[in-house]
């Protein structure tokens, strides 16, 4: 029946769902003002009916901070690599809470958007992008006050605190890396929840976990002194060398196990890759049963 | 030639039965160890039909047509014929199980309008968002804005959050942005049901503007006189195959029943509702009073109709309902409540009296109903299209008028009271 003969006179071939690696990159290209927009009102919403509107960016993770500082730095005293408790548990927590946000938030992906799912088509892979796109803002805000406290302490005569210039150069790098990692497991964990939602409860307990297998409030060179055994298994989770590295570039602590890194980075283009993939298939057929 | 603008090709979507998710990981093992041995499901609903459970169900079977520019394409057909599985493949909320849909362009649905809003931005802001998940960029959304926000009607409005709108104003915004946006493709779902009178027609000539501009509309309603007024064409759908492409006359002919006049009618055989029929069935009916269904106005149509239960009940009835020509209800009587036993196949004589119904042709429905507390029906059988009876003109009846359905309804009232009053006595 197929009448006009031109390949390309169609715009659109629906088809039943057939490969596995059938995803339509330029459909989510076509959609990129969606994306910004959709970012724009995540932002947007901050402000509505809050007192603090956006400053709540900066004091959930100065809170934390403050926490760690008091509980695992001046009660447990554990070591922070000879750095200023404060901006050490800092450098490592906004960057863990980036990665942590977007991989709670993305998973939740079919889950809070059913009722549009359901309604309209448009590439649902562009709902999960934007969600990492505002994490990212706000991570921006976080790493500027960061940055400010950092500058105050390496201005201090002596200090302890010096910038490491080779790896602040990869920061771009290492983000894109943190928002892969949580994105690419986000979307598998949102293509799996169709069926079982407290998979998603789940998810948001075992991320917090996770942060005590990564050192966010330790260095990793504690597990180097206390438990050597255990390094080989320890820096097999592709967060490690990454805090490690970050907070290498800001703060100049030794960064450890450089060689580990590639396995890290790896491991992200592996998960990212078959998120997407778990993700276009899930989406097709997705509406059905969720 | 007419340019093509949609093609859908030997389509068919099948379902999974019965595979209702468990809502949680320990509902769900719950379930599988109750099935494992043999115990009912405890998450299952109470009384729920599990005899189809893994079964496929197909709400749409081999299903081919095509649409070109200028076409205002109705499609009909009862409840689960697949309509609305026809719309939700073609604008992609889901994946045909077989075959293929090609589009020209971009498809704009109505499927629910209004859907993405987000209640807590503006009108201003909605309209940005609502058009970019319809796949607009941001500099057509501009070019439109104006457009967009004069259609809707709610200017003074506009910058105010969503949320403080009436359910009204949150339709026709979102009419505005998906009508105004130019797709090549219009779907639309019974979409006119909110909004008052004056902006339904104003949407009804925006569809017929949009085909007329040589676009397509694919329009689901169940108001014969819209489907009537906007589409040129129509399909005609029934239990997921497509019965009919082609007049809107014919389709609203073959929607409205067979027109079967028979006298004798093997209900058993008839269609049915899912899940109705099941424990309790409508088998035969016989009219005793008419050789053509045609009765006198004011007349009386007597039948005996035989049914069978599975189970016993109480205050059981019958009632019939005719519906016109446009597919509208007009009236609904029942019988006195009574009694079956288990098993029990029985045989009503029943008269109905069509005083008051004017004359016209109308479709007549069958259901068993029993009472349910709180003023509820529990509808065991029902079967839409039993026959049609016709209620002949007379002339004399109706003071030597005939009868104008079409301008007066399917309602003859009673002749008005009237007295002559002398003047002075005002």
């Amino acid at each position: 029946m197929e009448t006009q003969q031109s390949k390309n006179y169609w715009t659109t071939r629906i088809r039943p769902k057939t490969g596995w690696f059938d995803i339509d990159l330029v459909d989510l290209w076509r959609y990129k003002d969606l994306i910004w927009l959709l970012v724009k009102r995540d932002f947007k919403l901050i402000y509505k009916q809050t007192i603090l509107g956006p400053a709540w960016i900066v004091i959930q993770p100065l809170l934390t901070t403050l926490v760690f500082t008091v509980v695992f730095g001046n009660l447990a005293g554990l070591p922070t690599d000879g750095m200023p408790r404060f901006l050490f548990y800092m450098g490592g927590n906004i960057a863990w809470q980036f990665f942590a946000n977007c991989l709670n938030r993305t998973s939740r992906t079919f889950i809070t958007n059913r009722q549009l799912f359901e309604k309209v088509y448009f590439p649902r892979l562009s709902m999960p992008i934007a969600t990492v796109c505002s994490q990212l803002i706000n991570f921006f805000v976080q790493f500027a006050l960061y940055i400010g406290f950092v500058v105050v302490y390496a201005l201090r005569p002596n200090p302890v605190v010096h910038l490491n210039w080779r790896l602040i150069l990869l920061t771009p790098l290492m983000l894109l890396q943190l928002g892969m990692l949580g994105l690419g497991f986000g979307i598998i964990i949102s293509s799996v929840t169709k069926k079982y939602r407290d998979l998603a409860l789940l998810v948001s307990f075992g991320v917090h976990l996770w942060m005590y297998a990564t050192p966010v409030t330790y260095p990793s060179s504690m597990i180097a002194q206390k438990a050597p055994e255990l390094l080989g298994v320890y820096m097999l989770n592709p967060m490690t060398p990454l805090i490690e590295m970050f907070r290498s570039a800001y703060l100049g602590t030794e960064c450890l196990y450089m060689n580990y890194y590639w396995l890290s980075l790896l491991m992200t283009v592996l998960i990212f890759g078959v998120g997407v993939v778990m993700f276009s298939h899930a989406e097709k057929t997705i509406m059905d049963t969720v | 030639m007419a340019e093509r603008l949609l093609e859908v090709e030997h389509i068919t979507k099948r379902y999974m039965l019965g595979v209702i998710n468990a809502r949680t990981f320990t509902q769900g093992l719950n379930s599988w160890f109750a099935r494992k041995r043999g115990r009912d499901d405890p998450n299952r609903k109470i009384g729920a039909d599990t005899s189809h459970d893994g079964e496929l169900f197909t709400a749409v079977e081999d299903m081919s047509f095509a649409a070109d520019r200028g076409d205002a394409l109705a499609l009909m057909g009862r409840n689960g014929a697949g309509k609305s599985t026809i719309l939700k493949l073609i604008s992609r909320i889901t994946a045909p199980t077989e075959g293929e849909i090609r589009i020209h362009g971009r498809v704009a649905s109505l499927l629910e309008v209004g859907t993405g809003f987000h209640p807590e931005l503006t009108g201003r802001e909605n309209i940005f968002l609502n058009g970019s998940i319809l796949g607009m960029r941001k500099s057509e959304i501009n070019k439109k804005l104006d457009e967009i926000i004069e259609f809707s009607e709610i200017e003074q409005f506009i910058d105010t959050p969503v949320k403080r709108y009436s359910s009204g104003m949150h339709v026709k915004l979102g009419f505005a942005v998906a009508a105004n946006l130019a797709p090549d493709v219009l779907i639309c779902d019974e979409v006119l049901a909110v909004g008052d009178l004056n902006f339904q027609q104003k949407c009804l000539n925006k569809m017929t503007d949009v085909a007329r501009s040589g676009r397509a509309v694919l329009y689901v309603s169940h108001n014969m006189r819209t489907v009537a007024q906007l589409c040129n064409r129509a399909l005609f759908l029934d239990h997921g195959h497509l019965e009919y492409d082609g007049t809107v006359e014919r389709a609203i002919e073959l929607y409205s029943g067979a027109g079967n006049r028979d006298v004798e009618r093997d209900l058993d055989a008839m269609t049915r509702p899912r899940r109705r029929g099941e424990i309790m069935r409508m088998l035969r009916m016989v009219v005793l009073n008419s050789l053509n269904m045609e009765f006198q106005q004011d007349g009386e149509w007597r039948f005996r109709l035989t049914g069978r239960s599975n189970i016993a009940e109480q205050n059981l009835r019958l009632r019939v309902i005719l519906v016109n020509n446009m597919i509208s209800p007009v009236a609904m009587t029942q019988t006195r409540a009574f009694d079956v036993y288990a098993g029990e196949r029985f045989t009503l004589e029943v008269g109905l009296s069509l005083e008051g119904i004017a004359p016209g042709e109308y479709t007549v429905r069958f259901s068993l109903v029993s009472d349910r507390i709180g003023g509820g029906s529990n509808y065991y059988d029902s079967i839409d299209d039993v026959g049609q009876l016709v209620v002949l003109d007379d002339p004399v009846v109706n003071q030597g008028f005939r009868w104008e359905a079409r301008l007066w309804g399917n309602v003859r009232m009673r002749p008005l009271d009237m007295a002559r009053v002398p003047e002075e006595c005002e």
